[in-house]
């Protein structure tokens, strides 16, 4: 439309009306438009029209953060559409054939049917190398998609009321995707994976009271069988990823029901939503943004080589090749595995407990899970907050919940290396022992550092922008007055830069708010327990919380005259110095 | 601390003027959004003009994608390789197709973005929300059918119905479990702590399946070791493919010759034949095969999680995740002079189970 016209849109007439009013402002440019004769068709038997102006003019806010929840969910649509061209060809067997397909090196070798129709279509299948490297590549960007899209709604949270639910189906849409990546990437039964799977029957053979039993029924006998492969292939296909795809339809439903987050800003409220409508900006933006995922992976899958399973040959339960690493995000559980030591398993009145096993594998991913699942309920029950949230926290606005993000980050990122002691000894050289031992350390110490780093740096970015608040930006201008006094021009900032930085709540531990509870007779009144724990985790949260500028402090910190003295600000404490500051200017002032 | 950190309220009020803390709200108001500042294609025809050809471009390129990838797919051969600067050798039609893919589908996503972040409206809307929860009056209505539902189910009256039903529904799912959990696979029985070894197997090098003479194993050599009759021609004639892998996965054996001087366990020294001894390559911790043999240390690494084992002290761990040493298997020489097992393993070999005591 304006394009043709060659004029700017009516913006600031749209932006003060409501979104009703919006679009029809928009719409009278175009005189009285008409339904097209199919969606008439269909909205006389359906609806259409109804829901069209329900969802069409639905908005969204911009941000490049939100992006990546769409690249979990585009990658998922990718590996669907590959995975399903993959049945095609795969045969998902254990039955012992002899290869003859074109890759010479392995011709004349036995094998299992699965690990021969890989290679079918890795070599003789056209375009069938290019489906499985997508495959992959989609299936790892998919779990990287939802790490980073589950640590932006963590860290600005994003899964405070009413968006609970959609945090607990996130997460354990998180948790399907990573079974769902170990089936897949076991499917093959080339020397990696079942040497993978191996490991997998060690696991839960390691489960107290259960575990033989638990393995000889997942893998129909003793390990390896031949059903573990037409198993996985079933739940690769099928049952995980329908409650994949059922997940996250409901993760989608509860996105349009809730509208979406946005960042704090001018003009954007808890009652509102500011962005983009769906038609026709977000249907352009999402909808090509799905190409270039899909075009971003190919480009991937064209170059960078994944999974040649051709290198590492059939699986032979007796060889193993030196350097043997799941897939990235099954890093941190086989870290574990590499890290806990051997004295964890013992025995008890005949019976072995493998703690050193299962605390790895079996237990660790639910723990994880639980936790991730827990933290919401966790914080709301801490902070009490019954309120509706819209507008997202700045991180470093919820100090001590970015160092719980950051410390239990460290913790992963200590477990996931440890996966790969043995690629770090070679590489740089150093010993897997020591290698070891410091990893164990670390699992106790990353955190310990991470937290009180990460949140005094928060705390420094909200004094930061407090600073920038009263003081607003240096402008680089220096002064001379005629009294002989430097100083430089500070720039009080725009209101709506500046609301950013306010706009957030104040936020104080319920011992401050709350005092002492006494009686009438003022004698201290004992605390329940639960209470007792509140508070001292509310304290934990919020004690060294810094507060925002009051538009109060704002205009005291102008009183003392429209620019700062030289020596004045940023090494001083910010908060209450304006009186300082104030003395300051006038002393020099009175010269 | 608490001092410094929370002075807004507690401190620095006293400090402002009077006057200023009266008239001032308690927090700043918001704005509203801030000017709309058009962008060079809303007030330029030629910048709209030149966006408008970068979006036919883009969405030309992806067309173009599209007809490589067809000629690509039928006219390339599925064997060409070419040799690509920095890359090295390439499989050229896989690279060509994955290329030609990438243009085919980016072109039309950076074509689409670039459209709507350049020519469509970029005026921000503001739509209301509204409180997720119900209105009182939904909630009443909610609690009434629900309690009419409740009442005309006639559930309160007849107890019994609910208790039944709570039975039932309680109940209705456990044949289904039942069926699949017990039909899954056989119970474990005596399989984990039994192998392929038998008193007077001969040990046979793996793959090849010749027995080995006790002579021929100098000081220092390794072998990988599978029981007679488990490996080679004979397993692939008399064993099917799975009775094959499950034998690789619980009877794999490795032989090393060691200084009877260097060995510290005098079982060990029993248990073998004039240092020469054999251990179970299966790993106590989760299953995988210990296959790395350090020479000058003796020391038997598994590679999937590093768990260490010292030859020299009869497989005890040394460093790593595992727990047991590695079973030993008991071994001596028949007449002509080969390596026989002189019993079958002692204990179950690999990975912990519960009731292994």
């Amino acid at each position: 439309m304006s394009t043709n016209s060659g004029i700017p849109q009516g913006a600031d007439s749209l932006r003060t009306s409501s979104s009703a009013g919006a679009t029809a402002t928009t719409e009278k440019a175009d005189t009285s438009p008409k339904l097209a004769a199919p969606i008439v068709w269909s909205d006389e038997r359906v609806g259409t029209a109804k829901g069209m102006r329900f969802l069409l003019k639905k908005v969204f806010p911009d941000h490049w953060s939100f992006l990546l929840g769409e690249v979990a969910m585009y990658s998922m649509v990718i590996c669907l559409i590959t995975g399903t061209f993959l049945t095609f060809w795969f045969v998902p067997s254990m039955g012992h054939v002899e290869y003859n397909g074109s890759f010479v090196p392995l011709k004349g070798v036995g094998m299992s049917e699965a690990y021969a129709s890989t290679l079918d279509i890795s070599f003789d299948i056209k375009g069938g190398l290019l489906i499985r490297q997508l495959h992959h590549w989609a299936a790892l960007l998919f779990i990287v998609g939802i790490a980073l899209h589950m640590a932006r709604v963590f860290f600005t949270g994003a899964f405070r009321k009413p968006r609970e639910i959609n945090w607990v189906i996130g997460a354990v849409l998180s948790l399907l995707a990573i079974i769902e990546g170990f089936a897949g990437y076991s499917l093959p039964d080339d020397l990696l994976s079942g040497t993978g799977i191996r490991a997998m029957a060690g696991f839960m053979q390691s489960a107290p009271v259960i575990g033989s039993y638990m393995t000889f029924f997942v893998f129909g006998g003793a390990f390896p069988g031949e059903s573990i492969i037409p198993r996985l292939f079933i739940a690769h296909v099928l049952i995980v990823p329908a409650l994949l795809v059922g997940l996250f339809t409901a993760h989608i439903v509860l996105v349009a029901v809730h509208k979406h987050t946005q960042f704090p800003g001018p003009g954007r409220t808890d009652n509102n939503v500011v962005g983009f409508p769906l038609m026709p900006v977000y249907m352009a933006k999402a909808g090509g943004f799905f190409f270039i995922v899909f075009g971003i992976t190919a480009l991937i899958s064209a170059l960078v080589q994944i999974n040649p399973v051709w290198v590492y040959g059939p699986y032979d339960p007796t060889q193993v090749t030196a350097g043997s690493q799941p897939d990235f995000y099954m890093w941190f559980s086989d870290g574990a595995l590499r890290l806990l030591p051997g004295w964890l398993e013992f025995t008890v009145f005949g019976t072995t407990w493998s703690f050193n096993i299962f605390l790895g594998s079996l237990v660790l991913l639910p723990l994880v899970w639980a936790i991730i699942i827990a933290y919401p309920f966790l914080e709301n029950w801490v902070t009490g907050d019954k309120r509706e949230h819209h507008i997202l926290d700045r991180p470093r606005n919820a100090p001590v919940r970015t160092a719980i993000g950051a410390s239990a980050i460290s913790i992963y990122l200590v477990l996931a290396l440890a996966c790969v002691n043995d690629i770090i000894a070679i590489k740089f050289g150093l010993s897997i022992n020591d290698l070891t031992i410091l990893f164990r350390a670390m699992f106790f110490i990353a955190p310990i550092i991470t937290f009180p780093v990460v949140k005094r740096l928060c705390i420094s970015l909200q004094r930061a922008d407090r600073d920038l608040v009263l003081h607003g930006t240096e402008t680089g201008r220096i002064v001379r007055t005629p009294e002989g006094e430097f100083f430089e021009v500070h720039e009080p900032l725009d209101e709506y830069t500046r609301y950013t930085l306010v706009q957030h709540d104040r936020q104080e531990p319920l011992s401050a708010l709350e005092g002492v509870p006494t009686d009438e007779h003022g004698v201290r009144k004992p605390m329940s327990l639960g209470y007792k724990t509140r508070r001292a985790l509310s304290d934990f949260y919020f004690k060294d919380q810094i507060q925002p500028v009051t538009p109060a402090e704002l205009a005291a910190a102008h009183s003392h005259g429209e620019h700062d003295a030289l020596e004045s600000g940023h090494n001083h404490e910010a908060l209450p110095s304006g009186q300082e500051q104030v003395g300051i200017d006038q002393g020099s002032s009175a010269k | 601390m608490t001092d410094q950190n929370l002075p807004a309220e507690h401190s620095s009020d006293a400090n402002l003027p009077a006057h200023a803390n009266e008239a001032l709200p308690e927090r700043f108001e918001d704005p509203g959004l801030p000017p709309h500042i058009p962008r060079r294609a809303d007030v330029d025809e030629k910048a709209a003009k030149r966006a408008e050809l970068q979006v036919v471009a883009l969405f030309t390129l992806s067309v173009v994608g599209t007809l490589v990838f067809l000629v690509a797919y039928f006219l390339i051969d599925i064997d060409a390789r070419a040799y690509v600067i920095g890359i090295g050798e390439i499989s050229l039609y896989h690279v060509v197709l994955g290329l030609s893919m990438a243009a085919s589908m980016g072109g039309i996503g950076f074509g689409a973005v670039h459209w709507a972040k350049t020519l469509m409206p970029d005026t921000e809307i503001v739509e209301e929300r509204h409180p997720q929860a119900s209105p009182q009056e939904d909630r009443d209505g909610a609690a009434a059918i629900l309690r009419s539902g409740w009442q005309g189910s006639q559930l309160g009256r007849r107890p019994m119905i609910l208790q039944s039903a709570g039975v039932a529904m309680g109940l209705f799912s456990i044949p289904l479990v039942v069926q699949v959990a017990g039909s899954l696979g056989p119970l474990p029985g005596e399989e984990l702590y039994d192998t392929n070894w038998r008193r007077g197997l001969r040990l046979m090098i793996d793959p090849s399946g010749t027995p080995i003479k006790a002579s021929d194993v100098t000081l220092g050599s390794v072998f990988h070791v599978m029981p007679e009759g488990f490996i080679g021609e004979p397993a692939h004639e008399n064993l099917t493919a799975e009775e094959e892998m499950k034998a690789k996965a619980e009877d794999q054996v490795i032989l090393v010759r060691l200084d009877p001087s260097d060995v510290k366990s005098q079982k060990q020294l029993d248990w073998g034949v004039d240092g020469i001894v054999a251990y179970s390559k299966v790993c106590t911790h989760v299953g995988c095969p210990v296959a790395l043999y350090e020479q000058q240390t003796h020391h038997l690494l598994c590679p999937c999680h590093q768990s260490t084992f010292d030859m020299t002290e009869d497989c005890k761990v040394i460093f790593g995740p595992a727990k047991r040493a590695l079973p030993q298997l008991p071994i001596t020489i028949d007449d002509e002079g080969y390596l026989v097992a002189d019993d079958s393993f002692r204990e179950p070999v690999g990975p912990s189970f519960w009731e292994r005591g």
